[in-house]
C-alpha cells in the first residue's frame, strides 16, 4: 500500500473509533419527557424540524408589531414543556436543553427570557 | 412652608381631585383599548403619559418599586451598573429655593435619537409611539445611551436570572422603559401609573395621545404641561406639568 | 518616480520572532481581558451607566483616528506628487490598515454581544452615523488594500496615483465620519458641534503621521537600516503644521462654546474645575500634545535632528492618548441637563459630574488592539515586499529614466 494511503486509512479507522467511542459513552441521548398530555402546536415532526422558524417568525412579530398570540409563544414552549422536578425547561434533563446539548446547537434564548413558566404577570385591566 | 394641618387638607383634596380625574379616564381608555392578541399595534393611537409634579409626593416612591417588581429589576448593591427605568429626580430651583420633583423614564420620543443612531435598528418606535429595543438585534454598542437627552436608558452590565416571564432582558443589552408595552398591549396600563394612583396621588396620567376624548388629551388641554429639553424638538410622548 | 527596490524585512529569525512573540503576548493578555469582560459584563470594568464608553472607547479612537492619517505619507506621494515619500507609500499603506484593524477589534471586544457582530453587518440604520461608519471602515479596508496592491502590482503601477486619490478622499470622508459620531451627539453639551467632523480630519493628519514617524524609525531599526534624516526632518515639518492645526481648531471649537453661555458650565468643568479634564486637557493634549513638539522641531537644534523629530512624535502621541481621555469620557462625566435651571439629583446620579476610573481590564483590552496593529505590521512586512532596500533607495530628486522593474 502507498504510504500516503496507508496513513489515510489509520486515521479513518482512528475517526471511526474516536466517534464510536464518544457515540458510546459520552454524549447522553437527549431526554424528552412529554409531561403535560395533549398534542404541540404543530405535529411533532414540523416542530423539530421548524420550531426555530416558528418562534423567530413570532418573535419579530410580538417585539415589532405587539402582536401576541400564544400559539408560536416562546412563553406557551416553557408553560407546557418545563419539568415538572425541575419547573425548568433547562437543566440536562431539560425539555430545550438536552436535545439542544445533543444536537450540538447553542441555545441562547434563555440567558434573557425566563426558562420556567411564571404566569403572565398581570396586566391588570384598567 | 405650611402647618401640618393645611398639608394635610391639601394632600386628601389632591388625592380625591386625583381620582375624580382619573376615574372618567379609566372608563374611556378601556373602550379605546379593544385590541385583539392577534391585531398589531396601529399608529391611531400615540401612548402617552402626563406627569404632575405637583401632585408627586415627597418622599414616595411606588412608582419606581412597582417598576422594580414588574419588571424583574433587581438591585444588586452596585447603583451605579444597576438599571433603572424609572427615578425620581429631586429639583431645587438655585434661585428662588422652590422645590419639585417628577419621576423620570423613557420620555417615548415621536423623533428618538437612540433610533437616530443605533446602527443595526434594534432600537425602534412602535407604530403607536412606544420605544423600545429589539434585544434581538442589539450588539450592545452603547451609542443610544450617548444619545439619549434624558439619560433614560441602562446597560445590563452583569449576567441576570429570574426574569420575568413577560420581560425578558440580559447581560450586554441596552434596555429602558418599554411603558410596560406588555400590559398596555393586553389592555393595562403601566405598573408606574397604577401604583401612583394606588398610592393615592395620582400624579401620573397614561393615555392615548391621539385621541381627543382621552383623559390625558382632556388633561392636557387644561393643564400647562411640557416636554422635557423641549428645545431639542423631539416630541415626546410623556409631559410634565409644574416643572 | 525613483527606482526603488522593495522587499521583505530582514531581520534573523530570533529577532524577527522575539519582538513578534512579545507582541503575541500582549494581543494574548487583551484577549483574556475581552473574554473576561464578557463572561463577566462590563460590571468588571469602570463603566456603568453613567460613563458608557470608556478607556477601551479612547485606544480605538485614537488608533482609527490614527489610520488615516497614517495613510499621509502615501498620500503625500501620490496625490500630491512628492516622490521623496514613494519609497515609503507601501509601508504607509500598510500601516494604516493594521491601525484601523486594532481599533476596530478594540471596539468589537468592547461591545456588549460582541458574538453579533454579524448582526452589525447585516442590520443597517442608514440614519446612523455609526452603520454609515461601518462602510466607510470597510471600505478603507478594501480602497487601500487595493491601493498597496496597485503600488506593489508592476502592471497596476500606473493606476497607483489614482487609486491613492480614491483613498485620500475616502479617508477624509472616514475621520469626518468618526468626528461626526460625537458631532451629532445634540444631547450632550461637550459635543454638539458640527466642527468635530472636521476637527477629527485635523487631529488625525497629526496622529497619523506622528505614528508613522515613530513606526518608520522602529521598522527600519529592526531592518538594520535607519530612516533617513532628510525624510524625518521633512516629515517633523510636515508634523508641526498638522500639529499647529490641531492646536488652531481645539481653540476654535472652545471659543465658540465659550460664546455660548448655555456652554459655560461644561466648558468650565472641561478647562478649570473638572479635576483630572483639565490637567489633561491643558498638559497633555495643549503642553505635551501641542506646544512641545512645535517647540522641539522648531527650534534649530533639536529640530534638524532624528532624535528630535522622533521625540516629537512621542509626545503628539502621548498628548493625542489625553486629547481623546477628555473628549470621550470627559464629555461624559458632565452630567445632562435634563430640566434646565433646576438642580437635579436623583438615584440615577442625575446633576451630579460622574465618575470614572479606567479598569485593568479595559487598558489590557486596549493596549492589546495596540499590540494586535503592531504585530499585523509586523507580519505583514515579513509576507509582502514593502520594505525599500536601502541600497537604492533615495530621496534626491527623481530621476527622469522610466519606472524600471518594482520589486
Amino acid at each position: 500500500m502507498p504510504r500516503p494511503l496507508a496513513a489515510f486509512a489509520v486515521l479513518a479507522v482512528l475517526a471511526a473509533s474516536v466517534a464510536w467511542a464518544a457515540g458510546a459513552s459520552r454524549v447522553a441521548k437527549p431526554v424528552v419527557a412529554v409531561e403535560r398530555p395533549g398534542s404541540c402546536v404543530e405535529a411533532t415532526d414540523v416542530m423539530r424540524r421548524d420550531h426555530m422558524r416558528f418562534l423567530t417568525h413570532q418573535r419579530d412579530r410580538t417585539v415589532h408589531e405587539g402582536i401576541r398570540t400564544k400559539r408560536h409563544s416562546l412563553a406557551g414552549c416553557v408553560e407546557c414543556h418545563a419539568a415538572a422536578k425541575t419547573g425548568s425547561v433547562l437543566g440536562p434533563e431539560g425539555f430545550c436543553q438536552s436535545c439542544h446539548a445533543y444536537a450540538g446547537v447553542r441555545l441562547d434564548c434563555f440567558e434573557c427570557h425566563a426558562a420556567r413558566p411564571g404566569g403572565a404577570s398581570a396586566g391588570s385591566a384598567r | 412652608m405650611s402647618d401640618p394641618g393645611r398639608r394635610a387638607f391639601l394632600g386628601t383634596a389632591a388625592a380625591a381631585l386625583a381620582g375624580a380625574a382619573i376615574a372618567p379616564g379609566i372608563r374611556l381608555v378601556e373602550l379605546a383599548a379593544a385590541r385583539s392578541p392577534e391585531e398589531a399595534a396601529s399608529a391611531k393611537v400615540r401612548w402617552g403619559l402626563l406627569v404632575d409634579a405637583n401632585r408627586c409626593a415627597s418622599g414616595c416612591t411606588a412608582c419606581v418599586t412597582a417598576c422594580r417588581t414588574e419588571n424583574g429589576l433587581a438591585d444588586t448593591g452596585r447603583p451605579r451598573t444597576d438599571a433603572q427605568w424609572i427615578r425620581i429626580v429631586d429639583l431645587r430651583d438655585p434661585r428662588t429655593g422652590r422645590e419639585a420633583r417628577a419621576p423620570v423614564m423613557c420620555q417615548h420620543c415621536a423623533h428618538p435619537p437612540c433610533v437616530d443612531v443605533c446602527p443595526t435598528g434594534a432600537s425602534f418606535k412602535r407604530a403607536d409611539g412606544i420605544v423600545l429595543v429589539d434585544r434581538h438585534t442589539c450588539i450592545g454598542c452603547r451609542y443610544c445611551m450617548m444619545a439619549c437627552p434624558y439619560k433614560a436608558r441602562s446597560f445590563v452590565h452583569e449576567n441576570l436570572a429570574d426574569q420575568k416571564p413577560d420581560v425578558p432582558r440580559g447581560k450586554g443589552c441596552v434596555e429602558s422603559c418599554t411603558l410596560c408595552v406588555h400590559r398596555v398591549d393586553r389592555g393595562g396600563t403601566p405598573a408606574c401609573v397604577e401604583a401612583c394612583a394606588a398610592a393615592g396621588h395620582g400624579a401620573m396620567l397614561f393615555g392615548d395621545l391621539n385621541d381627543p376624548e382621552s383623559a390625558i388629551a382632556k388633561r392636557l388641554r387644561e393643564l400647562p404641561a411640557r416636554a422635557l429639553r423641549a428645545d431639542l424638538a423631539l416630541d415626546p410622548g410623556v409631559r410634565y406639568a409644574g416643572v | 518616480m525613483a527606482t526603488v527596490v522593495h522587499r521583505e524585512l530582514s531581520a534573523a529569525a530570533w529577532r524577527f520572532y522575539g519582538p513578534l512573540a512579545v507582541l503575541a503576548a500582549f494581543v494574548a493578555a487583551g484577549f483574556a481581558a475581552f473574554l473576561y469582560m464578557e463572561t463577566n459584563g462590563h460590571v468588571v470594568t469602570g463603566m456603568d451607566n453613567q460613563i458608557v464608553w470608556g478607556t477601551p472607547h479612547v485606544f480605538a479612537v485614537f488608533l482609527i483616528v490614527a489610520a488615516s492619517g497614517a495613510l499621509n505619507v502615501a498620500s503625500v506621494a501620490s496625490v500630491f506628487g512628492r516622490t521623496a515619500y514613494k519609497p515609503l507609500a507601501r509601508f504607509s499603506a500598510l500601516l494604516a490598515l493594521a491601525l484601523l484593524a486594532g481599533g476596530l477589534a478594540i471596539l468589537v471586544a468592547d461591545l456588549g454581544r460582541p458574538e453579533r457582530l454579524v448582526v452589525a453587518m447585516t442590520h443597517f440604520n442608514f440614519k446612523s452615523i455609526f452603520a454609515l461608519n461601518i462602510f466607510l471602515y470597510n471600505g478603507f479596508f478594501l480602497i487601500v488594500g487595493v491601493y498597496l496592491w496597485f503600488m506593489m502590482e508592476r502592471r497596476m503601477n500606473r493606476y497607483g496615483d489614482r487609486a491613492g486619490l480614491a483613498a485620500f478622499l475616502w479617508r477624509l470622508v472616514l475621520t469626518t465620519g468618526t468626528g461626526s459620531i460625537f458631532g451629532f451627539l445634540v444631547a450632550r453639551e461637550a459635543f454638539d458641534s458640527a466642527l468635530l467632523g472636521p476637527a477629527f480630519v485635523v487631529y488625525s493628519l497629526a496622529y497619523g503621521t506622528a505614528v508613522f514617524l515613530i513606526a518608520a524609525a522602529l521598522v527600519l531599526r529592526w531592518d538594520a537600516q535607519a530612516l533617513d534624516a532628510e525624510t524625518t526632518v521633512r516629515l517633523g515639518r510636515l508634523l508641526a503644521i498638522f500639529v499647529a492645526l490641531s492646536l488652531y481648531v481645539t481653540a476654535v471649537f472652545h471659543l465658540t462654546k465659550l460664546y455660548m453661555t448655555r456652554y459655560h458650565g461644561v466648558e468650565a468643568f472641561l478647562l478649570v474645575d473638572g479635576g483630572v479634564y483639565p490637567l489633561l486637557f491643558w498638559f497633555g493634549q495643549v503642553l505635551v500634545g501641542g506646544v512641545a513638539p512645535l517647540v522641539l522641531i522648531y527650534s534649530p537644534r533639536t529640530g534638524k535632528t532624528r532624535a528630535g523629530v522622533l521625540a516629537a512624535a512621542v509626545l503628539v502621541v502621548a498628548g493625542g492618548l489625553a486629547q481623546m481621555y477628555v473628549t470621550i469620557i470627559g464629555a461624559q462625566a458632565w452630567p445632562l441637563a435634563i430640566f434646565p435651571g433646576w438642580q437635579e439629583s436623583s438615584s440615577f446620579f442625575d446633576g451630579e459630574i460622574h465618575r470614572y476610573a479606567p479598569s485593568v481590564p479595559e487598558v489590557v483590552l486596549g493596549v492589546g488592539g495596540v499590540a494586535l496593529a503592531a504585530a499585523l505590521v509586523a507580519v505583514g512586512l515579513k509576507a509582502l515586499r514593502l520594505i525599500p532596500d536601502p541600497c537604492t533607495a533615495s530621496s534626491s530628486p527623481p530621476p527622469t529614466s522610466p519606472p524600471a522593474r518594482q520589486r
